[in-house]
Order: C-alpha cells, then sequence, then structure tokens
C-alpha cells in the first residue's frame, strides 16, 4: 500500500469533479458572474453619475394664481421659470433649472397648491420644501430633520437672493474630486469583490458539504481509500479558482464601464485575495462540520454571511455605526478582507500596510479548518 | 476455511435503543450471506459495523483476520459496499463518477469500462447520475461497489424500491459474480425471494438479534412436512373468536378481508377436518390456496409479525 504524502491521480480526479460539478450548474454564471456585475452597474451608476438634481417644491397660492398675483415668487417663475405642460387634475408647474458646471445643475419644480395639500404631498415626501409670500418675503416651510429639505432651502433660498437665477455663477472657490478612487464605484467594487469570496466560500462550500452528507455521499466516499484531507484540498483549490474567475470579470467589467484601477501593490493584492480566501474557505469547513441538515445549514450559512454583509462596510462605510462597535467590526474577518482589498484599489497601499491583516486571515482559515477537520462528521 | 468475516458478540445502541444486540457471525470466503429482516432490525447497523463506518459498543470484528482499527487502509482496499439509497452527484456522467471512484483505488480507465460492461450502463455512460432510473442508479451503486475486485462485498437493501425487472438485472449481475466464487457477499434485504435466490446461508434477524441461521433448506426443514393454507371464506366482518375459537388448529384470521391462514402438518389427515370444522359451522369457502412454507411464514411463526411490516 503506497503511502505517498499526496497521491496526485486521486487529487486530480478529484478536483475535476467538484469543478465540473460547479460549472455544470447554470446558476453559477449568473449568481457569480453576472449578479455582481449588476450589482455594481446599478449601484455604480445610481451614486457615480451627477445628474441633474430635483427638489419639489410647493408654492402656496391661497387666494388665486400665485403667479397672476404678481407677487414675489410669481415674478421670479414669469420671468426664468419654464412652464411646464399642465397634467391631469393639476394646474401647470413650473420648472427652475439654475445651471452650474462644477456640482451639477439644480432644478426646481414649482407646484402651485393650497396648505391642506401642500402638506399631504409633503407627508408623501412628494414635496420637500413650501414656500409662500408674506408681504414681499418669501417664508420656507420644511422638516428641518430632513436634510434633503434643508438642501433645496439652501440652494433656493441662495439663488434667489444672490441672484443666480438671473446668471448662472461659478463658484471657484470649490474643486470636485472625481480622480479616480475616489468616488462610490471605487469604494463599492473591492467590497462586491470581498463580498463575493465570502458568499462563494460559505454557500459554495458550506451548502455543498451539508448537502453531500445528507445525500451520505460523504459516508460513501470515506468508505473507500479517499483521502479526506484530498478531498478537502480539491474543493478548495475549486473554489480559489472559481473566485479568481469571478472577481478577475468583475474587475475588468468595472475597469471598462467605470474606469477602476488598481492603484496599489498587486501582488499584495493577490496574498490577501488568497488569505482572504482561505479564512473563508475554513470558517465554511468549519460551518459544514455536524449538520446533515439542509434546512440547519441555510441558517448557519446566513448567520454567518448576513452579519458581516451588513456590517464590514460593503455598501457604505462602517464608520456609520456607532463608536463603540468599531473594535468589534473591524475584527470580522470580512471587514479585514475588504479594507485590505480596498486599500490597496483606492490608497495605493502595498504589503506594509495589508501584510498583517493578510497574515490574521490566513491564521484565522487555518484555526477554523483545523478546528472544523477535527470535529467533522464524515458519517 | 478461513472465516471472511468474524463478528463476536457485538452490541450497539442509539440512545438506549438496542439496534445490535450480541450477535456472532462468521462467513467464509466465497460465500454469499443474506441478513433478512423487517425494517428496523439492526441489519444495517450490523453490516455498517462490519463495513468500518460505525463503530460496535462492545464486541469484535475481524475481516480477513484484521480489526479496523489500524488496519482501515488495507481493509479499505479488499471491501466493496454500497449504502441504503446514496445519492451520487447529479450533475457527473456515469463514467465520471466511475472515473473518481476507481482513481481512490489508483484504478484507471480500463477497469472502468469494464464495469459499466459487467453492470449493463455502456449506453449510459454519458448521461449524468441524475437523469438515471432507479435501477440504473443501483447497477451504478453496486458497479462502483465492485471497481476493487472486493473480497468482500457487502449490499445494504440493492433492491428495494425496484420494480421486478430492476431487481432480476441486479440479481443476475451478482449471480455472474457468485459463480467466479472470489468475492465473499454479505447483503440485508426484507424480499425473502431475494435472499432464498441468491444466498446460501440465510440469518433472520428482528429487533437487534438473530433468530434463527443456517441454509433455506435447512431453516425449513424442521417443519418440512408443513403447509400453509390460505383460504377466503364468503363471511366478510366475521369476528375472530367466532371462527378461531372452538377450532381444531391455529387459524389466523383477518376479518376487514375475510381471510385466514392455517398451518397443517398432514394434509391428508388434517384437511378433511378442517373441512368439516367448517361445514358444521355453516361458513362456505370461495377460494383455497395450499403451498409450501416460506421464510416468510417462518418469520410470522418467530415474531408474530410479516417481514414487510
Amino acid at each position: 500500500m503506497s503511502r505517498k504524502p499526496v497521491k496526485y491521480y486521486q487529487l486530480y480526479h478529484l478536483t475535476a469533479a467538484h469543478f465540473k460539478e460547479v460549472i455544470r450548474e447554470p446558476a453559477v454564471i449568473f449568481w457569480g458572474i453576472i449578479f455582481p456585475m449588476l450589482i455594481s452597474l446599478g449601484l455604480g451608476m445610481a451614486f457615480t453619475q451627477k445628474s441633474v438634481v430635483v427638489h419639489n417644491v410647493g408654492v402656496i397660492a391661497d387666494q388665486g394664481s400665485a403667479v397672476e398675483n404678481n407677487s414675489n415668487i410669481g415674478g421670479v417663475l414669469e420671468k426664468y421659470a419654464k412652464e411646464l405642460p399642465a397634467q391631469k387634475g393639476r394646474g401647470g408647474d413650473y420648472r427652475l433649472t439654475i445651471e452650474n458646471p462644477r456640482l451639477g445643475d439644480t432644478a426646481f419644480v414649482f407646484t402651485e397648491t393650497d396648505w391642506e395639500t401642500a402638506i399631504v404631498l409633503l407627508k408623501r415626501g412628494r414635496l420637500n420644501l413650501i414656500i409662500e409670500d408674506a408681504g414681499g418675503q418669501i417664508r420656507y416651510h420644511f422638516d428641518p430633520g430632513n436634510p434633503d429639505a434643508e438642501l433645496a432651502y439652501l440652494k433656493l433660498s441662495k439663488a434667489l437672493e444672490d441672484g443666480a437665477v438671473q446668471k448662472p455663477r461659478v463658484a471657484q472657490n470649490i474643486d470636485p474630486l472625481t480622480v479616480n478612487g475616489t468616488r462610490y464605484i471605487d469604494f463599492l467594487v473591492p467590497g462586491l469583490i470581498a463580498m463575493g469570496v465570502m458568499m462563494s466560500c460559505m454557500w459554495g462550500i458550506s451548502y455543498g458539504m451539508i448537502d453531500k452528507r445528507s445525500k451520505k455521499l460523504l459516508r460513501r466516499m470515506v468508505a473507500t481509500p479517499m483521502r479526506k484531507s484530498h478531498f478537502l484540498m480539491a474543493l478548495m483549490a475549486v473554489r480559489i479558482g472559481m473566485n479568481i474567475i469571478e472577481a478577475l470579470l468583475l474587475f475588468i467589467f468595472a475597469c471598462l464601464v467605470f474606469g477602476i484601477t488598481v492603484q496599489g501593490s498587486l501582488p499584495a493584492l493577490a496574498v490577501i485575495f488568497v488569505a482572504g480566501n482561505i479564512a473563508f474557505g475554513g470558517i465554511a469547513i468549519f460551518v459544514s462540520s455536524r449538520t446533515a441538515n439542509t434546512e440547519v445549514g441555510n441558517g448557519l450559512v446566513n448567520a454567518v454571511v448576513l452579519p458581516m454583509t451588513v456590517m464590514s462596510g460593503i455598501f457604505f462605510s462602517y464608520h456609520n455605526f456607532p463608536q463603540w462597535s468599531m473594535p468589534f467590526i473591524q475584527k470580522l474577518p470580512l471587514t479585514l478582507f475588504t479594507d485590505g482589498i480596498r486599500s490597496i484599489f483606492t490608497e495605493g497601499a502595498g504589503f506594509a500596510e495589508t501584510g498583517l491583516p493578510s497574515a490574521i486571515l490566513l491564521a484565522i482559515g487555518v484555526l477554523f479548518f483545523s478546528v472544523g477537520l477535527r470535529i467533522y462528521r464524515w458519517h | 476455511m478461513e472465516p471472511v468475516i468474524e463478528v463476536r458478540s457485538v452490541y450497539k445502541s442509539f440512545k438506549g435503543v438496542h439496534a445490535v444486540n450480541g450477535v456472532d457471525l462468521e462467513i467464509s470466503g466465497g460465500g454469499f450471506t443474506a441478513l433478512l429482516g423487517p425494517n428496523g432490525a439492526g441489519k444495517t447497523t450490523l453490516v455498517e459495523m462490519i463495513e468500518g463506518i460505525q463503530k460496535p459498543d462492545r464486541g469484535e470484528i475481524l475481516i480477513n483476520g484484521m480489526q479496523w482499527k489500524g488496519n482501515e487502509e488495507s481493509l479499505r482496499h479488499i471491501i466493496g459496499l454500497s449504502l441504503q439509497e446514496t445519492r451520487f452527484i447529479d450533475k457527473l456522467s456515469v463514467r465520471e463518477i466511475l472515473r473518481l471512484f476507481a482513481s481512490f483505488f489508483d484504478l484507471g480507465k480500463k477497469r472502468v469500462s469494464e464495469i459499466l460492461e459487467l453492470v449493463g450502463l455502456e449506453s449510459k455512460s454519458r448521461s449524468w447520475v441524475g437523469n438515471l432510473s432507479g435501477g440504473q442508479r443501483q447497477r451504478l451503486a453496486l458497479g462502483i461497489a465492485l471497481l476493487n475486485s472486493p473480497k468482500v462485498l457487502l449490499l445494504d437493501e440493492p433492491t428495494t424500491g425496484l420494480d421486478p425487472n430492476a431487481r432480476r438485472e441486479i440479481w443476475s449481475i451478482l449471480l455472474d459474480l457468485k459463480k467466479r466464487a472470489e468475492t465473499s457477499l454479505v447483503l440485508t434485504t426484507h424480499y425473502m425471494e431475494e435472499a432464498e435466490k441468491l444466498c446460501d446461508h440465510i440469518m433472520i434477524m428482528d429487533r437487534g438479534e438473530v433468530l434463527r441461521e443456517g441454509g433455506l433448506d435447512q431453516l425449513l426443514a424442521e417443519d418440512e412436512r408443513e403447509k400453509i393454507i390460505e383460504f377466503t371464506l364468503d363471511a366478510p366482518g366475521l369476528p375472530k373468536d367466532a371462527i378461531a375459537g372452538d377450532a381444531p388448529f391455529p387459524i389466523e384470521w383477518d376479518s376487514s378481508n375475510g381471510k385466514g391462514r392455517v398451518a397443517l402438518d398432514n394434509i391428508e389427515t388434517q384437511m378433511p377436518v378442517f373441512f368439516d370444522f367448517l361445514r358444521h359451522k355453516n361458513l362456505h369457502m370461495k377460494n383455497m390456496e395450499c403451498r409450501k412454507k416460506t421464510l416468510d411464514d417462518l418469520f410470522t411463526e418467530m415474531t408474530g409479525r410479516r417481514l414487510h411490516e
């Protein structure tokens, strides 16, 4: 009986079998490759392209039309705003656009209405600012707790007061930051790559193993001279391979569509990427070590995946969470992984910054893997 | 001849239930043995202990004179097995799954082709496992069990849930194997016919114990003359007491469908007595069948239950 440390023939066939099993599932292509691209496209578009910002303003016209009354507001609207075609059940609205080549254009849509209707529309979020003419002075009504309303007030009042309505002025003291690395998409893509690795490991390995156990396939396989270590090695290798392909495709996509670049060290990126894969591979083995029930498995995987997806700053900075939670959040594997990848992408970081997180991720992986293997239920 | 499998007073319980309760067994090389019993008799637990998948609480198991402990690698090479309802990877083809399992034994393409022929799956070699019928799946499981030309083959309910045709296909593969006399087989089943057809040694198990064992002839020899009469009366709903109460022989009576059963040692003298009894009771026979005693009858006598329950 051969006692070679690695049986390559067996390892090759195990890897091939795992690989075929993965790629023959058409859903893998969608969820692993197309879906992350769609998220990056959707969120990237929503938060990156500065389109015209529209504020809806209610104009109180208790005694007939404000425009016809020739009030202060009416004068401005008459002169500078464009009357919009009348809509069903409503009078004509006015649209006032203030151009600003640096910050993007702002448009105000004015709707003439009475108090009661204005309040209803405010409650529904259709208006965020109500104005009325009070003896030649414009009075503004809005909820001070609503940042959007406050912004609309600041912009409108400034425009009406300093005459930006008549002549658009360029704010010389504003210098917009649109260089690569500071946009939302630059923040998002590294997060999506990290999350993709976690999801793929947790669902692919954990759920796959629990499913194989529930089908008694594991039990059947370990009743042969198969090496258990080879089985798990092949599983992790296929996962890491798939993750590299998925991350690369997402990166190429984001590169072509949004012009994303990696500003830091590529070797450091490769190292932390593999370390992250090992960390989540290890956690996945640990999570799947006992149960043979796919529904319990579902819950277990979600219990790991959901909190980290929410807390680790994938979509938005975790600094919005309370200060006391920072030490905890920053130690989560997904936070370590995301922060590391992101710093290489956007801050130009290298081994000096990501060496420690990479080592911790590796240690997490090895720890969970060895504990998981020790308590693993093959039968 | 040196026994291939020796099981000595083995016990195993789960949460206080005695699944296997002091079983001894000895199987010699080339023999085919059936563990016959209803569901929950402890057959699977016993077989899985022989397979090294479960550990006995007490007792000793030797295969080829070796214990599992310390000899796992060697034993895995000489054992072939199929578990109850294993689901292989649905998205692999028949050939691919055989190649995978062959690689565990360092076997290559040639052996895979031989197995495909042996279990009659050549035409399905490119089909995905997920698309196979129940019978084809069981033949694949059997093929995988035979890959390493095992000295000891352990099959756990290889034909449960299959239609008669698919069952006969499995039987014919196993009978071919028997002719070559290189493999010792232990199979569990609750089909009496399967045990009778394939195996020369039968162990009847119930509630973790072996009730009786021996060759088929040996098991039935003690009651060789005994015949079973199964009859239907034109009296549905007749209470059991009304017929079994003062009968000359013990009668089993199922009042729901009007069917009864009686075991007779000597039909020549006892049949007239039985007919007189019915006439006296004014009961009319609609149907009657006289047959030899089977393992199922033997099991019912020992336990009061039937094998399929």
